[in-house]
């Protein structure tokens, strides 16, 4: 029986895993061949200052985020009040929403001519870190709730049958959940803001506050020095390696969109040092996360031209989103569909998943611009790389929707499914589709909110014709005019959370409670 | 020892009405079908369920508005009753102070109870590293340093094989007999009860009644909620 399934979930998991392969060769071995060519790859001053730059304000941000992150969730998770279920969708708000969207708001607040500008310079790190905390502080706080809610609901009966004190519950009950979580939800922050390539290129400057990613992107587009982009691509891929190591299982849990059910039955909190520093907690979270949003919804909503620049930016959006999320949905399905039929080879298929992390997109595209783009590319192939880029950067995201449902399903019906000789295309139609159809459209969305809302790859391959709506907003930054970016803006962030809605809804009506 | 008088138990759809006096020094059995209430009932009188109407009453006192800390009560749960980063010395230490600050007197005490569990050869030794029935044990050595005079316990047991739980049920109630505990326990096994509990208290259509004496539940075959729950089920 099992080479049965070896057989059947062969050539899906193989084609899938194949194909990454084979993207990622193309990414790497180009870059490769070049620096070899050119005496090596360039690490010089300016390339460790990158390097410096990057672990300076990936530390910061996630020391930043993470450290807040801790008494925010457990004020989160004890409180009972008016407004938490709102204030929760708050803090949901900055994980839907694109890059530079969130640039944008952040400026809008904090920028020269901002309702809080003035008070540091947005532009360089302090901007960088604002917008790095803008976003994974609500990340982490998720993530330690989350965490939290783990604890089994007994441990705070006994501990309030016990009598412990705030500080007791904190040493016994969060402290052990916290102490085994916290390196990996740090980890996960500081992968993604080491990453980070849109907000550094819009808000860093110069040589002083530039990361790997953006230097690639420099040397590549602006000097066109590979053996400099190859030194940086491979430190990058150095540093994601290990960082993937160490929390690419959290990077997958983070993705799988749960709705947020996380009230426990808590005793603790009660003094009132402790309702003053959870009060505080509440109130830094509004004050991080409600500004840039309401400055965003307020600049969009009276800036909004619905211009034919606008629909055709739409138009791209929508395409790119929708072909990068179906291709994506479709390798997931095959490296999910493997990895739940050949349990052994797991760790495999999934770590195959997580490529689109692993390599960064700025390296990936580095090669892939070696191979495909020196001589120019046109529209066509330049769609084609844009969307096979977004499909792999989606991909651990769709991976980490789908593979516990295909496992559940590989364990509910594979037998029976044998017994009544069901098998190839007429169980992909009959039994396997009409299954998983909440969570395949739950996966199609997720790969589209983060390919519609991506200005990685476009900028990585240069626009040639191609204007997304995320395109547009950076374009509109450039030449000054915030305003009709906000307006553009708004109207990505609008189409983002409506996907957003969706799947949350469908994630939900899939938890059998 | 235990008064719940004409209360009323709200949660969304589910009530719960309850009518429930337990004598001092006595021991009952919760019986009753799944889902009806069992552990709610042990939940109330231990403070982690509020009550929408009527008030409970341990020792004599109003304790409907104490905290569960304060109530003068141990209860134990089917699992996770011990921190899993703590051995079971400490472990059992907690229900002395939470501080984990003892005095002399107070380790001995600690030492004397893990001795009556048996457990002493085991103290040093983390839960996770320890069977369900040892892990149970931790429990009621925490039962004793407390010294509480009610103890709650919901369906402590009821992970355990068949052997092991008629054994650990006998030393319960040695223990109670012993110390004089007013005992509560939710089961699942109409014979646990059988074996230890002087009376019943049916839990069942959404009302906690009365306990009555043991002997006489098992006979009242002509009561229909009962006749049902118990079903084909004979005493032997």
């Amino acid at each position: 029986m099992a080479e049965r399934h070896t057989i059947t979930a062969l050539p899906g998991g193989l084609g899938a895993a194949l194909w990454v392969a084979a993207a990622v060769a193309a990414g790497l071995l180009p870059l490769l061949s070049l620096a070899f060519q050119a005496g090596g790859p360039t690490l010089d001053g300016a390339v460790w200052a990158a390097l410096r730059f990057t672990l300076v304000q990936a530390g910061l941000s996630t020391l930043l985020s993470v450290v807040p992150a801790v008494p925010l969730a457990r004020a989160l998770a004890r409180r009972q009040f008016t407004g938490r279920g709102l204030l929760l969708r708050l803090l949901a708000v900055p994980l839907a929403l694109p890059a530079i969207v969130a640039v944008l708001a952040v400026v809008s607040v904090y920028g020269a001519n901002g309702v809080l500008g003035g008070f540091m310079p947005v532009y360089g790190l302090p901007g960088i870190l604002l917008t790095h905390v803008f976003f994974n502080l609500p990340l982490a706080t998720r993530l330690v709730l989350e965490a939290l809610a783990t604890t089994p609901p007994e441990a705070h009966r006994l501990a309030a049958q016990l009598g412990f004190s705030d500080n007791d519950v904190l040493r016994h009950v969060d402290g052990p959940v916290l102490r085994a979580r916290l390196p990996a939800i740090a980890g996960l922050v500081f992968l993604l803001c080491a990453a980070s390539f849109v907000t550094v290129l819009t808000l860093g400057g110069g040589p002083a506050a530039t990361t790997l990613e953006v230097a690639i992107y420099q040397a590549l587009r602006m000097d066109f020095d590979p053996a400099r982009a190859a030194g940086l691509s491979l430190l990058q891929l150095a540093l994601s390696l290990t960082l993937v190591a160490l929390a690419g299982r959290m990077m997958l849990a983070q993705a799988s969109q749960a709705p947020l059910r996380l009230r426990q039955q808590r005793f603790d909190g009660h003094s009132p040092a402790a309702r003053a520093l959870d009060a505080g907690m509440l109130l830094l979270a509004v004050a991080v996360v409600a500004p840039p949003v309401v400055a965003l919804v307020a600049a969009g909503l009276s800036h909004v031209a619905l211009s034919a620049a606008l629909f055709s930016a739409l138009g791209w959006s929508l395409a790119i989103g929708g072909v990068a999320a179906l291709f994506a949905t479709v390798l997931g399905y095959g490296l999910a569909g493997a990895a739940a039929r050949l349990p052994q080879r797991r760790m495999w298929f999934e770590g195959v998943a997580l490529a689109g992390v692993m390599v960064p997109p700025a390296v990936m595209a580095t090669g892939w611009f070696l191979i495909f783009g020196r001589n120019g590319t046109s529209r066509a192939e330049l769609f084609l790389l844009v969307v096979a880029l977004n499909a792999l950067m989606a991909l651990p995201f769709v991976v980490a929707v789908l593979a516990p449902q295909l496992a559940r399903l590989a364990a509910a019906h594979d037998r029976l499914c044998a017994a009544l000789g069901i098998s190839g295309w007429a169980r992909l139609r009959l039994i396997d589709l009409p299954a998983l159809r909440r969570p395949l459209a739950q996966a199609l969305l997720l790969a589209g909110i983060m390919a519609m809302g991506d200005l990685t790859a476009i900028t990585l391959f240069g626009s040639g014709g191609i204007l997304t709506l995320p395109a547009l907003v950076y374009q509109q930054m450039g030449h000054y005019r915030g305003n009709l970016a906000a307006g553009t803006a708004l109207v990505l962030a609008v189409v983002i959370f409506l996907a957003a809605w969706l799947a949350e809804r469908l994630g939900a009506e899939d938890d059998p409670h | 020892m235990i008064r719940i008088e004409q209360a009323l138990y709200v949660y969304g759809d589910f009530r719960l009405a309850i009518d429930v006096a337990v004598p001092r020094g006595s021991f009952t059995a919760v019986l009753g079908p799944s889902g009806a209430g069992k552990s709610t009932l042990l939940a109330i009188i231990a403070g982690f369920e509020p009550l929408r109407r009527g008030k409970v009453e341990v020792a004599g006192a109003d304790v409907t508005a104490l905290p569960p800390a304060q109530r003068p009560l141990t209860m134990v749960f089917q699992d996770n009753n011990t921190f899993a980063h703590l051995d079971a010395w400490t472990n059992v230490a907690l229900g002395v102070a939470p501080s984990l600050r003892l005095d002399e007197a107070q380790r001995q005490m600690v030492d004397e109870a893990l001795a009556r569990v048996g457990l002493s050869a085991l103290a040093r030794r983390k839960p996770g590293d320890m069977s369900g029935g040892e892990r149970q044990r931790i429990a009621l050595a925490r039962m004793l340093v407390r010294n509480r005079p009610v103890v709650l316990l919901d369906e402590p047991f009821a992970a355990l094989g068949p052997g092991l739980r008629a054994e650990m049920l006998a030393e319960v109630k040695d223990l109670q007999r012993e110390r004089g505990f007013t005992v509560v326990m939710v089961t699942h096994q109409p014979e646990d009860a059988r074996a230890v509990a002087d009376a019943v208290c049916f839990v069942a259509g959404g009302v906690a009644r009365p306990p009555v004496a043991t002997a006489a539940f098992f006979a009242a075959r002509n009561d229909a909620a009962i006749a049902d729950y118990l079903g084909g089920w004979r005493d032997s």
